[in-house]
């Protein structure tokens, strides 16, 4: 299983997410954004950080790197690809996911643990997990409020395309578990096509027990288990 | 070409650094202020290209729609 982290400059949790992949068993590169074929592996990581220095919007100029048309390219032929973060912000502006991540309500950068409810797992990024699971999963961002128009909106939730919720330690969202004014709690979403996932958690940095959580494993548990089914039919 | 780009939240968006400019305007001793909205002026240079394209890019890459609206002044 062949998995590749893009980085661009700025991004700062390719690292982390390159040991996670590792230990999860994908033979996993670094992919640098100014290459501009990102063909021929089973998964794309787009790693949090900050891309460009947030210049003019999140992700906004890390979209027309070199690396991003070949994404797009493997997107579309249905390569699983997950946007951590910044990730998740480069996949919004670069048009695979809908809507946008806006500054945060308090205008903080937020640095802690949330806790988050798997809303759908009939999608490579969940499969391993339970709908109403309450995970421990540590988020950091400045602008993670995500937003979409009221018809967007209405297409996710009709299509089961909001993955994860921000939410209390009993699961229940809401305005009290919302950390940074994301539209109804949305801390994930996919693509229709459910092969392209954008969070703003960091599920690789909730891997090891030693910091604090491993609820993140399930995302690359479930990972794992879907390209293990697809390879094995 | 000489042009000027501003780049607005959209009214529908909730721009938490309008409001926290308007709540320290009224801190500062306005306490009539009733709102600030904060966006960004991208001034340009371009050579050979024409309003349309300027319009692509203002749309494209120096705005998001999905959040912004923008405005192109072109200097003649």
């Amino acid at each position: 299983m062949k998995a590749a982290v893009i980085r661009f400059p700025g991004s700062n949790c390719d690292q982390d997410c390159h040991l996670v992949l590792k230990e999860f068993g994908f033979a996993t590169d670094f992919v640098w954004h100014k290459e501009d074929s990102v063909a021929g592996y089973d998964l794309i990581v787009l790693p949090g950080g900050f891309s460009y220095g947030d210049y003019l919007r999140c992700g906004a100029i890390a979209r027309f790197s070199p690396v991003m048309k070949s994404v797009i390219e493997q997107a579309k032929r249905g390569v699983l690809v997950m946007g951590i973060c910044n990730g998740f912000q480069i996949l919004c502006e670069s048009g695979l996911l809908p809507g946008a991540l806006i500054r945060n309500r308090d205008l903080h950068f937020i640095c802690e643990h949330v806790r988050l409810r798997v809303e759908n797992t009939g999608n490579p990024f969940l499969s391993a997990a339970k709908v109403g699971q309450v995970l421990n999963v540590p988020i950091a961002h400045g602008e993670g409020s995500y937003t979409a128009d009221a018809a967007t909106l209405a297409s996710l939730n009709a299509e089961g395309r909001v993955l994860v919720r921000y939410c209390d330690v009993n699961g229940k969202t809401g305005d009290a578990a919302n950390p940074n004014g994301a539209l109804e709690n949305i801390a994930g979403i996919c693509n229709a096509g459910r092969n392209v996932f954008g969070l703003m958690p960091h599920p690789e940095r909730a891997c090891d027990a030693r910091l604090g959580s491993t609820d993140g494993r399930v995302f690359f548990q479930s990972i794992m288990a879907t390209l293990g089914k697809a390879q094995a039919a | 070409m000489k042009a000027k780009v501003i780049v607005m939240p959209k009214r529908s968006i909730l721009d938490p650094q309008g409001v926290a400019v308007r709540d320290a305007m009224r801190h500062h001793g306005l306490p009539g202020a009733q709102s600030a909205r904060v966006g960004k002026m991208i001034e340009l240079e371009v050579d050979g290209a024409t309003e349309a394209q300027l319009h692509e890019i203002a749309r494209d890459l120096l705005s998001n729609p999905v959040v912004e609206d923008y405005e192109l002044v072109v200097e003649k």
